[in-house]
């Protein structure tokens, strides 16, 4: 079989990628939009690579097409040595607006991966599943039901749903948006501990700069239709981090670099 | 339900209804244009004490109507809720059986009546076939726009997850369409009690609606209005029935913020 790639990185297959994949969505009102052309990348395993760019841009169409909801027009989206043809437990994707199924207590959502699967090296599913919700703070309301957690409570309820499936890849799509500011830096520190403990190969998107580069080990910066990865910005900032990296030189010198790759993709 | 009651029934509440029976009975007792034949309120209440209250024959009308709406109501489910699934989830079905639905749909159940008493041997079947008709066109669209509404992330994320197509029917579909049955439930009620009460006036002998017809032929207005109150009165009940139900079937919805 062969990969008509120019991509090195590719051709070793490690981590998720995709490889020369177009899309492009027809409606009866705007017609066919491409909002890929001929695009690769590869996210390099046991890293968190940030996805941004503007909204409406197609960064959860990427999330999507490597979470297999949806195939590529052309091209191929891989994970490892596999190609990705449907979704499956290894590649999870936390989805922009809650996606917990309301019918279902906290408990029973988290464990409902392992559970239909008949996952047996999990052991007591329920237990773990526990285990998992205390960590994450929410051992008392694992028997609440999504409507009754609030915003920031949800979004943990989320990722201890995918969490446990112990997925390969996690894609996070905008999972902090539209929580408050208090809430929304308490996750992203969370989000970044649980990285620097397990390095969980990460695609995150976003459309904040500061989360971008606080939780960053690579910036994707997209732009243009069909949308291209304007630039990559390698944040080498130390880890463990935590918001005191927001003041130091080397941050703002990274912020400068993504502000004007962002204001040169806005230029027709 | 009593805190329901309560908060219903505050003060202005009764002066309001105080209000309406003064107003009754002097619209009645001055005979203004219109009110010479209809009875006022206390002659209404004195013929139901005196006849009514204690008459089997009376609330046997009760229980006929109930029985008719019950019967249709829950063979509309019945048959409802599965056929919206299939519209919903089967292209092949809907593609074959969606414009025989839409063609039927605008006809109004009263108008089937001739043709169910033509086609149903007894009265009380052709009278159940059109409540079950009234109640079933409403469940099944309503279940049918709920499967179309269901949200992708939903069904992605279960898909993800590794569920069966079974799975993903059972506890995923089947409980994101329960809103939707419940607001088909409480239109079907309503619409259920509205078609007997007519249905029954046309083509039957009992029942609430009969009651009340007769009270017009035999001249005893009063009858008419105890029948009125009593239709109230039981859709009223229906109701509150129906929304226990449904509030039964959704016990994630109870303790929304």
């Amino acid at each position: 079989m062969s990969m008509p790639s120019s991509d090195t990185a590719i051709k070793d297959k490690s981590g998720i990628w995709l490889d020369d994949v177009s899309k492009s969505f027809s409606s009866p009102e705007s017609g066919t939009t491409s909002v890929f052309k001929n695009l690769s990348i590869h996210f390099e395993p046991n890293e968190l690579h940030v996805v941004m760019g503007s909204s409406g841009c197609g960064k959860s169409t990427l999330g999507y097409l490597l979470a297999g909801f949806i195939p590529p027009d052309q091209g191929k989206v891989g994970l490892g040595k596999k190609t990705v043809t449907e979704p499956g437990p290894e590649r999870l994707l936390v989805f922009q607006e809650t996606a917990l199924w309301p019918w279902m207590t906290v408990l029973e959502n988290v464990v409902f991966g392992p559970k239909v699967r008949g996952d047996a090296d999990i052991g007591n599913i329920e237990a773990a599943g526990q285990k998992l919700l205390a960590k994450f703070g929410l051992a008392d309301f694992s028997e609440k039901y999504p409507d009754q957690l609030s915003g920031g409570m949800k979004r943990r309820a989320e990722i201890a749903q995918a969490l446990i499936n112990r997925p390969e890849v996690m894609i996070l799509d905008e999972p902090f948006r539209g929580l408050d500011v208090m809430t929304r830096e308490i996750l992203q520190e969370y989000y970044l501990d649980l990285f620097e403990e397990t390095r969980q190969t990460t695609v995150f998107i976003t459309s904040e700069l500061e989360e971008a580069l606080f939780l960053a080990d690579k910036i994707y910066i997209m732009g243009g239709q069909p949308a291209q990865i304007l630039n990559v910005i390698e944040v080498d900032l130390p880890r463990p981090r935590n918001f005191e990296v927001s003041v130091s030189k080397k941050y703002l010198e990274y912020k400068e670099q993504a502000i004007q790759c962002l204001f040169q993709s806005d230029e027709p | 339900m009593l805190k329901q009651l309560q908060s219903a029934l505050n003060w202005r509440g009764l002066v309001a209804i105080s209000g309406f029976f003064l107003t009754w009975y002097l619209v009645c007792a001055l005979e203004l244009p219109g009110f010479s034949e209809i009875p006022n309120p206390l002659e209404v209440i004195q013929m139901f004490v005196r006849e009514y209250a204690l008459d089997d024959h009376y609330w046997l009308s009760w229980v006929t109507s109930f029985q008719r709406v019950l019967y249709g109501f829950l063979l509309a489910q019945l048959f409802g809720i599965p056929v919206g699934l299939l519209f919903g989830t089967n292209e092949k079905f809907r593609n074959l059986f969606f414009p025989v639905f839409e063609l039927l749909r605008p006809i109004p159940p009263l108008a089937w009546v001739p043709m169910s008493i033509l086609f149903w041997p007894t009265n009380e079947s052709s009278i159940i076939f059109i409540t079950f008709i009234g109640a079933f066109f409403i469940i099944v669209i309503n279940v049918f726009d709920g499967v179309r509404d269901i949200k992708r992330e939903h069904l992605w994320l279960a898909l993800s997850l590794g569920a069966p197509r079974r799975v993903i029917f059972a506890r995923i579909m089947l409980p994101s369409v329960i809103p939707s049955i419940a607001v088909g439930m409480t239109l079907g009620i309503a619409i259920t009690w509205d078609v007997v009460i007519a249905a029954e006036m046309i083509a039957s002998d009992s029942g609430l609606g009969r009651l009340t017809w007769e009270g017009y032929v035999s001249s005893t207005p009063e009858v008419l209005v105890i029948g009125m109150i009593s239709i109230g009165l039981a859709g009223y009940l229906s109701t509150k029935l129906v929304n226990v139900i449904e509030r039964k079937m959704m016990p994630w919805r109870r303790g929304r913020q």
